[in-house]
């Protein structure tokens, strides 16, 4: 196996007459922790969706662990090792912490296990979660609903569930997106200790303190093309980059 | 125990039932106004394969599964045409598929038409009990699986159900076929309780409340059907005696206008139904879940 987690190959998508996304091609090594980043309405949770499966791809090709997963639907994803986040949360308001949690584990499981109950002597999948959440810092109590819980907590555990499903890589959509400093700093270690473990992460942020904190790449978009990608330390000083954030008549 | 009370045990078993064959596709968030389709397919085919004169003689331990089954298979079949709609077009092809096959059954001269079928073996309340225990422990358990948190989360938000590896469609086609095998059930067990059916039992004001059963009841716990079907199926009784114990020409009367008041306040203060997560919650969960945290 290459040591390439990711490779988008002139991915490229329309809606109607729109290009969203035009001929964007980048790879992500394994292990590293890339940040996605661009002006408002470049295309980075469209690259996600096309990413996830979500939309079908019009033009090129996404290759996961050296897999092509192109055409796989989304569902069959997750067994490639790709997990992720979203932008708003979407936890399931009806579900309670730890249900969700198991329900990032879906895709680990057999049919046997998908038809035992799980209230039922606590079993396997119930203790994975409850464990999961206490690495977490998480100490809710496990049959809380998750609509109850305060914003920064169930960002956290949008980040645990996603992790469930044992990904090789991890998407992010905006995690830090209205967290407080604190949560913040929570968050960031969250986030270092998954990718100690291993796992390579591909974040969309906008806080670009939050970026040059976390990450070691940077790819820019603008316009749904790639304009940039590198460290993030030279990405505040490409030009290119500082026109498509700034404007021109800022650019000295 | 009286005949009157037996009887309307009877009717609350069934009633109990079919709100379950209509609960498992509602907790997938498939609205089904098709009730009594499923009863008619289930009654009719447990009835024909009861019949000695008719049909073929078979006991009923062997006519009753065998109808539930045979509707579960047809609605696995159509489930693929009827899973493509959504939302209120869903409810419409349910509810189409209802007439259709009450349409069909009503010029079918074979099952005797307008006229019904008669069934012979008798199903009393010794039988109707346990199985209506069945299906409601049955329905229990499958939603506390992980199969019914996949399909409590295909309520919530396909999309992301779909992104941690759900096959959406299959979880509901899933719904929809148990749906169809216990709404066969209800039907084979109907037939064989009055020993009669005629396609006229299973009308419009029959799918509607069914559904209401479901949605009244909430369709968040596997408790809110059983809730449901309880409720609608004694008050209008209890209102009846009420009636007749203060002796009120009035509270007899109108106990159908009563019963609309009560439907419609329902419905203004408990929106999600009548048992929803939070109140189970509030009543056993902060308990159980704090000693579990303790334990931890």
């Amino acid at each position: 196996m290459s040591n390439t987690v990711l490779s988008l190959d002139n991915v490229g998508k329309s809606f109607g007459g729109l290009s969203v996304i035009k001929d964007v091609s980048f790879s992500v090594e394994n292990g590293t922790r890339t940040a996605l980043i661009g002006p408002n309405g470049a295309g980075k949770t469209t690259l996600f969706n096309l990413i996830s499966g979500v939309y079908p791809l019009d033009t090129g090709r996404v290759h996961l662990q050296g897999r092509d997963i192109s055409t796989q639907p989304a569902h069959k994803r997750c067994h490639y090792g790709l997990s992720r986040s979203f932008q708003n949360i979407r936890l399931m308001p009806h579900l309670s912490t730890v249900e969700n949690v198991i329900l990032g584990q879906h895709s680990q499981s057999s049919l046997a296990g998908l038809l035992f109950p799980v209230g039922i002597g606590r079993n396997r999948a119930v203790r994975a979660a409850e464990q999961a959440l206490a690495n977490a810092g998480l100490d809710t109590y496990p049959g809380q609903i998750v609509a109850d819980l305060p914003y920064g907590v169930q960002k956290r555990i949008e980040v645990v569930r996603a992790l469930m499903a044992k990904p090789q890589l991890l998407l992010l959509d905006e995690p830090a997106a209205g967290l407080n400093a604190s949560e913040t700093d929570a968050l960031l270690a969250l986030l270092q200790q998954i990718s100690d473990s291993g796992v390579t992460l591909l974040v969309v942020e906008h806080d670009m303190h939050f970026v040059s904190r976390l990450c070691e790449q940077v790819v820019v978009l603008n316009f749904g093309e790639k304009i940039f990608h590198g460290t993030p330390e030279a990405a505040q000083k490409e030009p290119a980059v500082l026109e498509a954030y700034l404007g021109t008549d800022h650019v000295a | 125990m009286s005949g009157y009370v037996s009887a309307q045990l009877s009717i609350l078993c069934l009633n109990i039932i079919i709100a379950y064959a209509i609960f498992l596709p509602a907790a997938t968030g498939q609205l089904n106004l098709g009730a009594g389709g499923f009863a008619i397919i289930g009654g009719y085919i447990g009835a024909w394969l009861n019949s000695g004169f008719d049909g073929l003689g078979w006991s009923m331990m062997a006519s009753i599964p065998v109808a539930a089954i045979a509707t579960a298979a047809i609605a696995f079949l159509l489930s693929f045409p009827i899973l493509r709609t959504r939302g209120v077009y869903m409810v419409l092809a349910t509810f189409a598929f209802a007439e259709v096959v009450s349409g069909i059954v009503l010029n079918l001269e074979v099952v005797g038409g307008a006229a019904g079928f008669p069934v012979d073996s008798h199903a009393d309340l010794k039988i109707l009990a346990p199985i209506t225990l069945g299906v409601v422990v049955f329905c229990s358990l499958l939603l506390s699986t992980r199969f019914g948190l996949a399909m409590r989360s295909v309520h919530d938000d396909e999309n992301v159900a779909t992104l941690f590896g759900i096959n959406v469609r299959w979880v509901r086609v899933a719904a929809f076929t148990l749906g169809g095998l216990i709404g066969g059930l209800y039907g084979a067990l109907y037939g064989h309780l009055y020993n009669y059916i005629e396609v006229q039992n299973w009308n419009v004001l029959f799918n509607i409340y069914v559904l209401l059963y479901v949605l009244l009841g909430g369709t968040q716990t596997p408790l809110g059907p059983l809730v449901g079907a309880l409720f609608f199926t004694l008050v209008p009784e209890l209102l009846r005696a009420l009636g007749e114990a203060v002796n009120s020409e009035l509270i007899a009367d109108a106990r159908f206008a009563l019963f609309g008041v009560l439907i419609v306040l329902m419905m203004v203060f408990r929106p999600e139904g009548l048992i929803t997560r939070t109140l189970l919650e509030r009543i056993l969960g902060r308990k159980a879940g704090a000693e579990v945290a303790n334990n931890a």
